[in-house]
């Protein structure tokens, strides 16, 4: 029974989004009753250092951690304003449960965890183990996502854990591992600056990663050329060398044809490839075919550009590859990666100062997370669920029979269809709002209010939260101290900068209990994350991911510590693959050889245009921190629809126009913006809003055969003007998801 | 040479809004913010330009302020107006050629940016250039501008005829000497715009 206790806005009423606006005990701040807690920002991979104002156990205020290494106090308007969440209007502090017709109603820790282990158990019992699912997410700590793995395996026994970042990094991680036999970053971001050449492909790098500019700015002023591959001109398109508007999708064609002519014109290294790789040939061949008119066609993009392309990054004595989720997000995420990370390969320009790849990793811990074993497909170290030996190791660190921790589970997309379908009854989730975030939204609310039991721990009552049958109230960052890995596979350690309010918990105590009462106290007898820790460092011992070697005193001592760090003493691993080591058993790197292939739903005369999805700099992801925060809100209050002058007038949409975006799978209604900084075949809608304004209405439930990472950033959709709402949903404010 | 100063390099912004956000996080602002995010064009371009005060030499809001209000710190910095002397007459915010000063009804006084003050005078960087991702606002020293950038830091304008000279410097190409700034035509008429530099649809017809 997990369907809306209530209507919307009597949720929205009770539980918020609300605007906070004024920080806890005003603007009046008195620095000498404070203290400052130094740790990293709660949102995105980049995981800026930051000092909170504490004063009596309330966060009041930040103050700029200028000596951290990365950011050097530098922050984005999200880091500014992250400590509005805390002393929140709506946050959760007691257990709750639904109460049909009312909305939520507060009840003891007690009667809520039994009653949880109750259904857990029940389920279970009637359905198999596997009936009853987790879902987390890749912003908990490495100590929280260890304990979510664990917890799945030992305690609920299912196979189907999946986490968020299967909406995130999988593709890329995917991509990583064929080629260089590594899930990680290869450098650290002090080499961007020391590249001659940079390479971002699908990376909105000043809305999603701003920090990340000013090394870009940098490598700029030492004479870098940056070449920006984009549907969309974004900021930092703006100053490039080279700006390919790539057709959504079409990014194998670039990445093939500047290979194309990189071999044809001499500017593989050969020596490099002779020595550290494979598969140079079988990749020849496939981009055989690649030629600039081919190339442009796929790209949809003039052949010119490509050539520009490979011109600036053929024969460059140094160059850095950064991609993110505009190429990985899609049903080919993983070729998409394969055949831009050739390019890194076949130059030979990898494991060396100034020379290398990343990923822009995007979600808080999206890094760790996913070697924590919380993948449906991993257990700790990054180890796989298919491998005896991985298994024996594992099932040795937690005191397990091998045969008792369940095989390979399903992924996020498939487990929510699982639930529609009836296969799976039960759901414990936290740190993850699929009901605006994964894609096909309609379909994701009704497979979840098909759920027997759901119970969601959370901090606010999230969009998905809504339909849970318990509701209990978890941590925040901030109140709890843990592990991060950030983008450069560096990993950090968060501070407790306040206990929880209320009745609120943190989330690994949550968990701990629940394992008691499902008889499985003895592996979960943890008395603090840093415990958690040293049982995670020791799982992740010879593992890919390995931390055997850190303790949380070196993290701090020393601005954190690179991944691996197989011995104590080890001085970790900034930079991978030099000497052109690389991960696979053989210790080359594997080239791949794409095929480009279209899109899983490609434009036609009933749906003619392109929606290609993302963020704005001032939300984060499915919005439920930012969007209660007044001054990020204000800053682009509602989801708008970019179009280009062209089509909007083709179409008879002006400026601030209410329209309608449609697919064959749901609609919204939101104002259109007119730029000329967009592909006029493409609209552009950002995401992070719930219901009637929620871009994953449109978007398609296609995943990538690999990676299973949706096709976020393409699916046909037509647009058209409309009269502006003025339905119950309409008349939300707009952090609700509300028009204006 | 290693006192820090102020400089602005536009052509980095990438329009975050860190600086509008961080600005009223200073202790002194109390959750107002004075530094103004100019967005130049949105159909156009992402261009977007902060705007901090340039602490002017001779500043010309303090000049032309009836009531004695603005005043310079013997360092430079050109404060808000003396709430008790502000006569809410926005002389000041009509003369600056910069744009900065606002009048805010609310607290009944002219406000805007007076460089953080509280953390300048003492040794920390003001606010915006603290946080700033892009390197846009930068509070460095010269020593360390000149070797980190390519551009030049310039503290010269030429207003119409005004020269003025400012605190604070702006980056510019190398060839520059000073910024000059002449009366432009309002509405340019396509034939004194160069092609639209920022439309995806012209380079893609481009070739």
């Amino acid at each position: 029974m997990a369907k809306l206790p209530s209507s919307i806005p009597d949720l929205v009423h009770d539980f918020g989004p609300t605007l906070h606006t004024i920080p806890s005990g005003g603007w009046t701040r008195n620095p000498q009753d404070e203290k400052l807690v130094k740790t990293h920002c709660c949102f995105c991979g980049q995981q800026c250092g930051i000092q909170l104002r504490v004063n009596n156990n309330k966060v009041v205020g930040f103050e700029p951690w200028e000596s951290f290494p990365f950011n050097k106090g530098k922050l984005c308007p999200k880091g500014v304003k992250r400590y509005m969440q805390d002393e929140h209007p709506d946050r959760l502090k007691t257990p709750m449960q639904r109460v049909e017709g009312r909305g939520f109603e507060p009840l003891g820790w007690e009667s809520a965890m039994e009653r949880v282990a109750g259904e857990i158990r029940r389920i279970q019992g009637q359905y198999g183990r596997d009936a009853f699912a987790m879902l987390t997410g890749a912003s908990l700590t490495n100590e929280k996502a260890y304990l979510m793995g664990k917890f799945a395996r030992v305690a609920l026994q299912t196979a189907n854990i999946d986490y968020n970042g299967r909406l995130c990094m999988v593709s890329a991680g995917a991509a990583s591992k064929k080629i260089f036999g590594i899930d990680r970053s290869a450098n650290p971001w002090s080499d961007i600056p020391k590249a001659k050449v940079i390479l971002v492909a699908g990376a909105n790098v000043a809305e999603c990663a701003p920090i990340t500019t000013d090394y870009l700015w940098q490598a700029r002023e030492n004479g870098a050329k940056l070449v920006v591959i984009d549907p969309r001109l974004t900021p930092i398109a703006r100053n490039a060398d080279l700006f390919i508007p790539v057709r959504s999708g079409g990014d194998i064609g670039i990445f093939n044809g500047m290979m194309h002519i990189m071999i044809e014109r001499g500017w593989v290294d050969r020596e490099f490839i002779a020595q550290h790789t494979t598969g140079f040939e079988a990749m020849e061949e496939a981009v055989r075919k690649y030629t600039p008119e081919y190339s442009a066609k796929i790209a949809g993009v003039p052949a010119e550009m490509i050539v520009k392309a490979a011109e600036l990054w053929g024969p460059a004595s140094s160059s850095f590859l950064l991609h993110a989720r505009g190429i990985e997000h899609h049903s080919k995420g993983v070729d998409n990666c394969m055949a831009a990370i050739n390019l890194v390969v076949a130059s030979g320009r990898i494991g060396r100062e100034g020379c290398g790849y990343a990923m822009i990793t995007g979600q808080g811990n999206g890094q760790g997370a996913r070697e924590q074993g919380q993948k449906c497909d991993q257990l700790p170290g990054s180890r796989d669920i298919a491998n005896p030996e991985h298994r024996n190791y594992i099932a040795g660190v937690w005191g397990v029979p091998e045969e008792s921790i369940p095989g390979k589970g399903l992924s996020a997309v498939p487990l929510i269809e699982a639930i529609h379908e009836g296969k799976i009854k039960g759901l414990i989730s936290l740190c993850f709002n699929p009901a605006v975030s994964l894609p096909d939204g309609n379909y994701v609310r009704e497979a979840l209010s098909k759920l027997e039991f759901f119970v969601n721990i959370d901090f606010f009552l999230s969009e998905t939260g809504r339909y849970a049958d318990i509701v209990l109230p978890g941590s925040l960052m901030e109140e709890d101290e843990g592990t991060t890995t950030n983008v450069e596979g560096r990993v950090i350690l968060h501070r407790k900068a306040v206990t929880p309010p209320g009745e609120a918990r943190e989330d690994w105590k949550i968990i701990c209990d629940l394992a008691a009462r499902l008889g499985k106290q003895e592996k979960f007898n943890y008395t603090s994350p840093k415990q958690i820790f040293e049982e995670m460092r020791v799982a992740s011992k010879g593992g890919t991911s390995d931390y055997y070697g850190m303790s949380w005193e070196r993290i701090d001592k020393e601005d954190g510590i690179f991944w691996p760090c197989p011995e104590p003493g080890h001085p970790g691993t900034p930079r991978l693959y030099e000497g052109g080591k690389f991960g696979h058993a053989d210790g080359k790197a594997h080239l791949m050889p794409v095929e480009w292939r279209p899109s899983a739903e490609m434009p036609d005369e009933e749906y003619p245009i392109i929606l290609t999805t993302g963020r704005v700099v001032s939300q984060f992801l499915s919005g439920t921190q930012t969007r209660r925060i007044g001054a990020l809100l204000n800053q682009y209050p509602q989801a708008l629809c970019e179009i280009h002058p062209r089509l909007a007038e083709k179409l008879g949409i002006s400026e601030g126009d209410c329209v309608k975006v449609e697919s064959r799978r749901g609609s919204i209604v939101v104002r259109a913006q007119v730029v000329k900084t967009i592909r006029p075949d493409t609209v552009f809608v950002p995401y992070h809003w719930p219901h009637d304004r929620s871009a994953n209405n449109c978007t398609i439930r296609a995943i990538d055969p690999i990676s299973n990472i949706p096709e976020f950033k393409i699916c046909a959709v037509r647009v058209s003007k409309t009269e502006e709402p003025t339905d119950e949903l309409a008349v939300l404010g707009m952090e609700a998801g509300g028009i204006r | 040479m290693n006192e820090r100063q102020f400089f602005l390099d536009y052509s980095r912004c990438i329009g975050c809004q860190s600086c509008v956000q961080a600005c009223g996080e200073c202790d002194t602002h109390r959750g107002t913010s004075m530094i103004h995010l100019e967005t130049i064009e949105r159909m156009d371009s992402v261009q977007t330009a902060p705007q901090i005060c340039m602490h002017c030499e001779d500043p010309i809001c303090a000049r032309v302020c009836p009531a004695d209000a603005i005043k310079k710190t013997p360092d430079g910095v050109v404060q808000s107006s003396l709430k008790p002397r502000c006569i809410a007459c926005s002389n000041c915010v009509l003369s600056c050629p910069f744009g900065v000063p606002k009048y805010m009804a609310e607290f009944e006084q002219m406000m805007k940016c007076d460089m953080c003050y509280d953390r300048s005078s003492v040794g920390k960087k003001p606010m915006c250039a603290t946080v700033c991702p892009s390197g846009a606002l930068t509070y460095t020293t010269m020593e360390e501008i000149q070797r980190t950038r390519r551009g030049i830091p310039i503290n010269s304008w030429n207003f119409g005829g005004e020269q003025v000279k400012t605190k604070v410097h702006v980056m510019v190409p190398r060839e520059v000497e000073r910024v000059k700034v002449d009366l432009i035509q309002i509405s340019p008429t396509p034939a004194a715009l160069a092609i639209d530099p920022y439309d995806v649809a012209l380079m893609l017809e481009v070739l």
